[in-house]
């Protein structure tokens, strides 16, 4: 099951001339710049932007080719928008029925309970909606959009209007919306940290169209793309809780690359985690170094090499397949005469768990 | 009492004649003022002006030009002829029409402006949640434009109920049928009767501020409870 999209659309000096497919499954995030694109891509997708010249099938379901147009209220989807928009003339229990109450009963597979329970809005439900926080607004829209059982949800930047807490308060709901719920979720976002810590597949766009489309962890520390070179790039690594050492008060987690050592966390043997390890905090060695103090040390094979400015040059290694970025100096590069193919050692000093 | 049998009969007039017009402007201004808020259209200033000239013409201008219309040589009382009727000239469904329109910029306008301040999003929000454009602009568009409709729909009655010039008009001053209570109120003072038109311009003034004083503290209450 995959989604087909191709649309060209005409906003005044903007062209959207984008041809896209992707799997129907997992979150995917449509990733650029502000103005590149990404929400009008999101609102053809939807229906809220005609175009003439556009093709959509969602798996099965021909949704407009160049005879048919299916109107956004025919279109089996949810849709997140940036600012929560929930009706104010509704109380919450109102805006989560409105969409619940139009979809026929045989059509409804997520219960407003579970989308109640889901996003854990059971005690604002007889509040008006202008009463509620922007996290708990933004909490009410989604489980407004689940609620009508889409076959797709689309969300447009739904953390940008909210700051930092809310964010954080918000993020783990969309990891469980995903693994509960098995609707795929197309995600627009600018924001790096975002898209490393939700999105499975990322779209990269730019000025209307796509540059790149794929995994995230490959797209993420792909060098002939922008995210390998921002100053916060790294690698996403996923990998499996191995066990817990108690004596020193560490968790082993297991990728195809070797053995993590992190402090202890709070995680099931056997369940999987993400990981962030970030460009900067990786370092290379020809031989693998006796006496450190880091406990992350893989052997790696350098895959790519791109200079970052004068002085920084971008690594890109492989660690048992699994891609991994180092930054280094363009003097300790020439030092150690890396190269493609070289074998090395990647020493991380330290590592981020997403999930 | 007060109030002689004329004057009760003009102020009954008076309200059916308000009442009629009103009703007529909600159903005709709803769709024109949606569509005056949504349209991208280059000419639509033209239409805007158009709708807002009773606010500014004089109205006997307005009621001469009704009048030619409406008479059995104007183009309305002709097809009106030629139907078998009779001209509209000096009848209550003359005054209903004239009253439509120059009452017609205080429904749409502030139907317009309350649809506007709905915006897009709200219908977009509903598009997505499965709601038809019908089903979204009654469930959406209109509980949103409630201040907007309660506002045209008193200003429209009001405006209709002070109206002087166009009926004198069109309607001339047939009691029972085009005698509206400004007329008789006009009537009173020109046969010297101040008692009676002192009774009858009090309870308009009354009755004009009351309605006002409602569209004031309801708007307040819709909008006070927004953050």
């Amino acid at each position: 099951m995959t989604i087909d999209a191709r649309f060209r659309l005409q906003r005044g000096d903007f062209t959207l001339d984008a041809e896209l497919q992707i799997p129907n499954r997992g979150i995917t995030a449509l990733f650029g710049p502000s103005g590149c694109g990404k929400t009008t891509l999101l609102r053809a997708i939807a229906g809220l932007e005609k175009s003439n010249d556009g093709y959509l099938k969602v798996g099965d379901q021909l949704w407009q080719n160049k005879d048919l147009f299916v109107p956004t209220h025919q279109r089996p989807l949810g849709y997140v928008f940036q600012e929560a928009s929930l009706f104010d003339h509704l109380s919450v229990r109102g805006n989560l029925e409105y969409g619940l109450k139009r979809v026929p009963a045989a059509e409804q597979k997520v219960s407003l309970e579970k989308a109640i329970e889901l996003l854990d809005i059971g005690p604002l439900l007889k509040r008006r909606s202008e009463k509620l926080s922007g996290g708990e607004r933004q909490r009410v829209a989604i489980a407004r959009a689940i609620a009508v059982s889409p076959r797709i949800l689309l969300m447009d930047e739904p953390l940008s209007a909210l700051d930092y807490n809310r964010k954080r308060e918000i993020m783990p709901y969309l990891e469980s919306l995903q693994r509960q719920l098995d609707i795929p979720i197309l995600y627009v976002s600018h924001s790096p940290d975002e898209v490393t810590r939700l999105a499975d597949q990322l779209v990269l766009m730019d000025g209307g169209q796509i540059q790149a489309t794929g995994p995230v962890a490959d797209i993420l520390t792909r060098l002939d793309l922008p995210l390998a070179h921002y100053d916060k790039a790294g690698a996403l690594i996923e990998a499996v809780v191995a066990g817990h050492d108690e004596d020193y008060h560490l968790t082993y987690l297991d990728f195809p690359g070797g053995r993590f050592s992190v402090t202890h966390e709070q995680l099931q043997v056997g369940q999987t985690v993400r990981m962030r390890v970030t460009a900067r905090d990786v370092s290379l060695t020809l031989e693998q170094q006796t006496g450190t103090s880091i406990l992350n040390v893989f052997p790696a094979r350098i895959e790519e090499l791109l200079p970052e400015s004068n002085a920084r040059i971008t690594v890109r290694l492989s660690a048992g397949g699994i891609p991994i970025l180092s930054r280094v100096t363009r003097k300790s590069a020439t030092l150690l005469d890396l190269k493609p193919g070289k074998q090395v050692y990647a020493q991380i000093k330290s590592v981020a768990l997403l999930s | 009492m007060n109030f002689s049998d004329a004057d009760i009969t003009a102020l009954l007039l008076t309200l059916k004649l308000a009442g009629l017009s009103t009703l007529i402007l909600l159903l005709i201004g709803t769709p024109l003022a949606w569509w005056l808020a949504r349209s991208r259209w280059r000419l639509k200033f033209l239409l805007e002006g158009l709708i807002a000239l009773p606010l500014v013409l004089p109205p006997t201008v307005l009621g001469f030009y009704l009048l030619i219309a409406l008479g059995p040589n104007g183009a309305m009382g002709g097809l009106m002829e030629w139907l078998g009727g009779r001209p509209l000239a000096f009848t209550f469904t003359g005054l209903v029409i004239g009253s439509v329109f120059y009452s017609m910029p205080f429904v749409v306008q502030p139907l317009q402006h309350a649809f506007t301040a709905v915006g897009r999003r709200p219908m977009e929000v509903a598009a997505t949640l499965g709601a038809s454009p019908l089903d979204r602009f009654f469930t959406v568009a209109v509980p949103l434009a409630r201040s907007g409709f309660l506002t045209a729909a008193v200003l429209g009655f009001a405006h209709t109920v002070g109206e002087f010039g166009v009926v004198l008009m069109i309607g001339g001053n047939i009691p029972g049928e085009t005698q509206v209570l400004s007329i008789a109120i006009y009537d009173h003072v020109e046969a010297l009767e101040y008692g009676q038109a002192h009774w009858l311009s009090g309870g308009l003034l009354l009755l004009s501020f009351v309605m006002l004083l409602t569209v004031y503290g309801l708007n307040r209450r819709y909008t006070g409870i927004q953050p």
